[in-house]
């Protein structure tokens, strides 16, 4: 097996592969001569400048792609015509046109792919699922998808998660994971509304994403993420879950079930309240970095790989059906180009006719006094925040 | 190191079960007088080592106790560095060097950015850590600080890696300039020991969940035990009580059990609490031994 790329995540896998007893981690590739260096001097790994040379010297079954967002697509294209299994990191690609690609091309070649949404392998989301599956919870009719925590909390950022160009911002990078969940739950909206991508300390990027995803039935899910939020310590992921014969409240640590009276619980549960914790329902890894979670997804892509089983969890074309809804999410934030530079309502994507008429409304309601609003002029250079700036702002 | 240490994870929103009681826990204790007063409490009922992160806050603890030193004569402190989100906070603000230069120690500042800047150059990972290190005692000075913890997500970072270089400039440095103990948390001891032996790390301190239902320890228990009863090191259990699965006294009665056991570390918000951790530990420790 082989890792490409060095940074955060990179570094993370190559801790939990190498640490598997199945795999042989045999290379890595990064563009930063440094980390190579200090990699090869101290821990032996083979070194590369890139994916290609080290395809071709070294016999791989498998690789892991933990690039930046938008070297994604012609890495895995790569690494698929050499004929690998591919463990890709979220989000998958960034245009529609190369997720549909790659897509096809692991699936002509047989391979075995998955994307790192690790949460779906936190027992808690999983037993969600699984509930749902089993109509304990009646039929949904709305969820509320919501992540926190402080990632971005000034306005600086060297690295490229705050490229815009190179897939950063909140909604690529960090709403994804529990949008990824939402698909997860609900499949793919047929539509999504009211999306806004708000900045707060990033100047290219967002910071902030909320939409609701309209699916069939008037059944919503509503999307609420920040990443500029230092009042969590650390990512905090919570998907709430109404149905007509329960909720559910399901976050990394614990999944919280209230059953009406009108359901036959499932083994196991009882009407009224029910708490399931993640530590009780997870199995023992055989290495632990950073949560149970990580070691589960590489266990099951290494277990795929082996068997060259191409279904499971989180393939291509699941992590490809969440892009779309990213995609969308986006157009509906972005104002309609005839409209750049204007007060410009975003309209809803995937249904012709409805506009979101409250926008102005929602703008003019802030306190002026805020103190987000006080901090987002001075770095425009202190002019007056009105309404256009902020439309113009958002857009770019 | 005594049988009794006092964590810190409650006093920083740091809950392995809930992340409501987290919540909770972190505005109990937002201000620091609230943190000394369960300090105080652990310390009057003989509970005198803080085995702490190297959180911002707890550079307020360390001088609250250099303010009073009469008050807290016996008060040690096990330092786990580095406090990981501090860091990554800092690598999004400012980018590496950035986050590099704002935790250099301020004393010989020149000789440190030059110590951080040759080791940089040559590729030699040996300076930059014996660097980092003294950046994150700095708030210890003049305290004592018997036994300095490199944290588990650092250690398991490395161990997976296959790092296990670091390991033994962790350990030289630790000892040497700091005339104390290196201690390793990891969540895999028995994988971790095995790396420790390579690079001749001897009877190192290591903390690592041990508790009867086996929560959190990869390898299994069993290989755990195996551990305890051949392996030379100084073991500390953390998570005895597993995040509150297992009963006080069942909990406490196991661990006490097994062999070789130096010390557990456990955290409490009361003194009725912390009392009645010690007494159980004084009383389950003092019948399995001779």
């Amino acid at each position: 097996m082989g890792i490409v790329g060095l940074g955060k995540m990179g570094l993370s896998h190559l801790s939990i592969f190498r640490a598997h007893p199945d795999v042989e981690l045999v290379g890595v590739c990064d563009t930063s001569g440094y980390a190579l260096d200090v990699l090869g001097k101290y821990t032996g790994v083979r070194t590369h400048k890139d994916l290609g040379a080290m395809a071709a010297s070294e016999s791989l079954d498998a690789v892991v792609i933990a690039t930046p967002t938008h070297l994604h697509a012609p890495m895995v294209g790569t690494a698929l015509e050499a004929g690998l299994h591919v463990f890709c990191e979220k989000p998958f690609t960034l245009a529609e046109e190369d997720g549909d690609r790659l897509v096809s091309l692991a699936a002509g070649r047989g391979l075995v792919t998955q994307v790192g949404y690790h949460n779906r392998f936190v027992a808690a989301f999983a037993e969600l699922k699984r509930l749902l599956d089993l109509g304990a919870l009646g039929g949904v009719t709305h969820v509320l998808a919501e992540a926190y925590g402080p990632v971005v909390l000034a306005p600086k950022g060297s690295t490229w998660r705050s490229r815009k160009s190179s897939g950063g911002g909140c909604l690529y990078d960090y709403a994804a994971h529990p949008i990824d969940l939402v698909q997860w739950y609900l499949g793919a909206p047929v539509s999504v509304s009211g999306s806004r991508l708000n900045t707060i300390f990033s100047s290219e990027t967002d910071d902030e994403v909320v939409s609701t995803l309209m699916y069939p039935d008037d059944v919503t899910a509503q999307v609420s993420v920040n990443w500029s939020d230092e009042s969590q310590r650390k990512m905090t992921t919570r998907i709430s879950v109404w149905g007509t014969r329960g909720r559910a409240v399901a976050d990394r640590q614990e999944l919280q079930v209230y059953l009406r009276d009108t359901t036959a619980p499932p083994a196991g549960y009882r009407h009224g309240w029910n708490v399931r914790y993640t530590t009780e329902l997870t199995e023992q890894p055989w290495f632990y970095l950073r949560g149970e979670e990580y070691s589960a997804q590489a266990a099951a892509f290494v277990e795929r790989a082996g068997r060259g089983q191409t279904e499971g969890l989180n393939s291509f074309e699941s992590a490809h059906a969440t892009d779309r809804i990213l995609a969308m999410i986006a157009a509906d934030a972005a104002p309609p180009a005839n409209a750049a530079g204007s007060a410009g309502a975003p309209g809803t994507v995937g249904v012709a006719g409805t506009s979101d008429a409250t926008r102005t409304a929602d703008v003019l309601l802030r306190d002026p006094a805020d103190g987000r609003r006080s901090r987002r002029a001075a770095f425009v250079g202190g002019s007056r925040r009105g309404r256009l700036p902020w439309a113009r702002r958002r857009s770019a | 190191m005594d049988r009794l240490l006092f964590g810190d994870n409650q006093f920083f929103g740091v809950n392995h079960m809930s992340e409501e009681r987290a919540r909770a826990q972190a505005m109990r204790f937002q201000d620091t007088s609230t943190i000394m007063g369960v300090l105080d409490a652990a310390y009057d009922e003989g509970v005198t080592t803080f085995m702490c992160t190297t959180h911002d806050r707890v550079a307020e603890i360390c001088e609250a106790v250099r303010q009073d030193r009469d008050r807290y004569a016996g008060m040690e402190f096990f330092p786990c560095m580095p406090y990981a989100h501090k860091y990554a906070n800092a690598m999004t603000e400012e980018g590496p060097i950035g986050a590099l230069r704002r935790f250099l120690p301020d004393e010989g500042f020149l000789n440190a950015a030059l110590r951080g800047g040759k080791s940089l150059a040559s590729k030699d990972i040996e300076g930059l850590t014996t660097l980092l290190v003294d950046a994150e005692m700095t708030m210890f000075r003049g305290l004592r600080t018997p036994v300095v913890f490199l944290q588990n997500v650092v250690v398991d970072l490395l161990l997976g890696l296959g790092f296990d270089a670091a390991f033994r400039i962790f350990a030289d440095h630790v000892r040497s300039r700091y005339a104390a103990e290196p201690g390793f948390i990891t969540m895999n001891l028995p994988m971790l020991l095995d790396a420790l032996d390579r690079v001749g790390v001897v009877d190192p301190v290591v903390c690592s969940n041990i508790n009867k239902i086996g929560f959190r320890m990869p390898g299994g228990i069993d290989a755990y035990q195996e551990a305890l009863r051949t392996r030379p090191f100084r073991a500390v259990a953390m998570s005895v009580f597993a995040s509150g699965a297992i009963p006080a006294d069942e909990a406490i009665e196991w661990v006490c059990a097994q062999p070789n056991i130096e010390s557990i570390v456990f955290g409490a918000s009361s003194r009725a609490h912390i009392a009645s951790t010690k007494a159980l530990v004084d009383r389950c420790w003092a019948a399995v031994t001779p």
